[in-house]
Formats: structure tokens, sequence, C-alpha cells
């Protein structure tokens, strides 16, 4: 299923020196196939360009939302054909909201060791959740474990 | 070897590597280019390599643990593997996971093949 829903501006109708109004909203269904994520992601991080985020933003969403739907792909989903993974996004000029949710049983993010521990830091997996709360403004996960909320203002221009 | 996910040179002793896709996120490709970058180690018995990022603008976890999985390769095999050319944001991730302490990074090729 796919929902596609305009805010109340379009880019084109906002002029080139004000911010664009309303938000790009849009929820997908991904198959849990290694490699889905491209079914959002590039009209995703056109839609962050249409709303102006910088370039360091963008690399951050971009890195998490990928992170987050690899995981709930292969470790929420176990790439079972059967099963899919929603992503929800909204997004304005001053938030990004991404929600990624998989049929699979769940897992507890505080059981994953902290990657940046001496002995586990030539570990080659375990790095996606850390990425995803450094660079994203709030990350929260529900209470069965099988969905994460990713948030991010807008950083402040660099002076 | 054949390779499809990188671009193979040499300066002096040094086997310079650039990554051929400025995003390196796709897992088969993520997975192609593991066997390259083992078979250089493996196969060829290449001792001092280094990694050009200079066409890299994204990479994911996975990817890391290509990374990662080289670097151990190239420790086992008593070799040395350095790398450069990583923009901003791509050191900033090295940083946040501590990679940087794991890796030796220098800031261009020039500057990485006169530390071998």
């Amino acid at each position: 299923m796919t929902v596609d829903v305009m805010g109340n501006h379009t880019a084109s109708a906002a002029g080139a020196d004000q911010p664009t109004a309303g938000s790009w909203d849009k929820q997908i269904d991904l198959p849990s196939e290694r490699g889905a994520s491209r079914m959002i992601m590039e009209e995703l991080l056109n839609h962050l360009g249409v709303y102006n985020w910088s370039p360091s933003d963008i690399f951050a969403i971009h890195l998490a939302v990928e992170e987050a739907i690899v995981n709930a792909i292969v470790h929420g989903n176990k790439l079972d054909p059967a099963k899919k993974v929603r992503v929800c996004c909204s997004v304005s000029a001053e938030l990004v909201r991404v929600e990624i949710t998989d049929e699979g049983h769940g897992f507890k993010p505080q059981d994953v060791p902290d990657c940046r521990l001496q002995e586990r830091l030539e570990v080659p997996s375990g790095r996606g959740v850390l990425l995803m709360r450094t660079f994203m403004t709030q990350i929260a996960y529900n209470a069965r474990g099988n969905s994460v909320l990713l948030e991010k203002q807008r950083s402040a221009p660099a002076d | 070897m054949a390779h499809r996910r990188i671009d193979v040179s040499k300066i002096g002793d040094v086997t310079v590597v650039k990554f051929l896709d400025k995003k390196i996120l796709d897992e088969t490709n993520i997975q192609e280019l593991g066997v390259e970058l083992f078979g250089l180690v493996e196969q060829d018995n290449r001792k001092s390599i280094l990694l050009n990022f200079s066409h890299v603008e994204f990479l994911s976890s996975a990817a890391l643990g290509k990374l990662i999985t080289l670097d151990r390769k190239v420790k086992a095999a008593k070799g040395r593997l350095k790398m450069s050319n990583i923009r901003p944001e791509i050191f900033e991730v090295f940083q946040i996971t501590k990679l940087n302490k794991v890796f030796d990074i220098r800031n261009d090729e020039a500057e990485a093949v006169a530390a071998f």
C-alpha cells in the first residue's frame, strides 16, 4: 500500500526565498528483501532537498533510516517474504519523522552491546543502533521492540 | 580477479584502492566489495594497502563491517592497511563508532603512501 499526501503547499508553489510550507507525508510497505530501502529512500532524500535540509542533516537522516530499514528487514522480519516493513515518513521544514515497523518479535535495544567497548571494537556488526541514536535528535522504540520512531530537528545553520 | 566495485593501482609497493561506488550501501554491492577487498589479501598477497575514499559520499554500517574484517585479515597476514581522503560526514561515522582508533586514517593519498 502506498499513500502519498502532499501538504497544503507544494515546493513549486513556494517562493525560492521562503521556506517551503506544509509537509510531505508518505506511507509504504516494503518487501523483506535486501535493497528494498531504495523503494522509499530516493523519494525521501528528494523531499529533504525540497525542504532545504542541509547536506550534513540529509547524510544523517539517510544513514539512520537506512540502518533502521535494514535492521527491520534482516533482523526483524528475517528476510521472510510473507512479512512487510511499514515505513511512515513526514518531512517538513523543521522536523523529519520516520517510523519503521516490522512484523518480527521485536528486540530490547538495551540488550545490544556497546560496539565502542575495547573488546567489541573489531566485531564487524552491531553499529546501526548507535549511529541512529547519534545522528537523530530522538529515537524511540515501542514496548515490543518491533517499531522505531526516528526524529530529527533541523540543525542550526553553521556560522 | 576482475573488479567491479574497486579500482586497484600501485604507487611503489603500496596497493591503492579506489571505490567505484559513491554510495556503499546496497547489500549485494557490499558483498561483492568484501570479496574483492579480501581477495587482495588472500589471493594476491598484497601487504601494503591504502583505501582511498575520495569518491565515497555515503556508507552504511554493513560497509564498516567489511572494512573491519579487511583490517583483521591484513593484520593476520602481517600487512598494513591505511585509509585516506575520507570526507567529514564519513569521518564522523568512524569517530562515533571509535573505528578511528582501529584504522590508520590519513588526510590524503600522498601522506598515507609516505607513512607505509
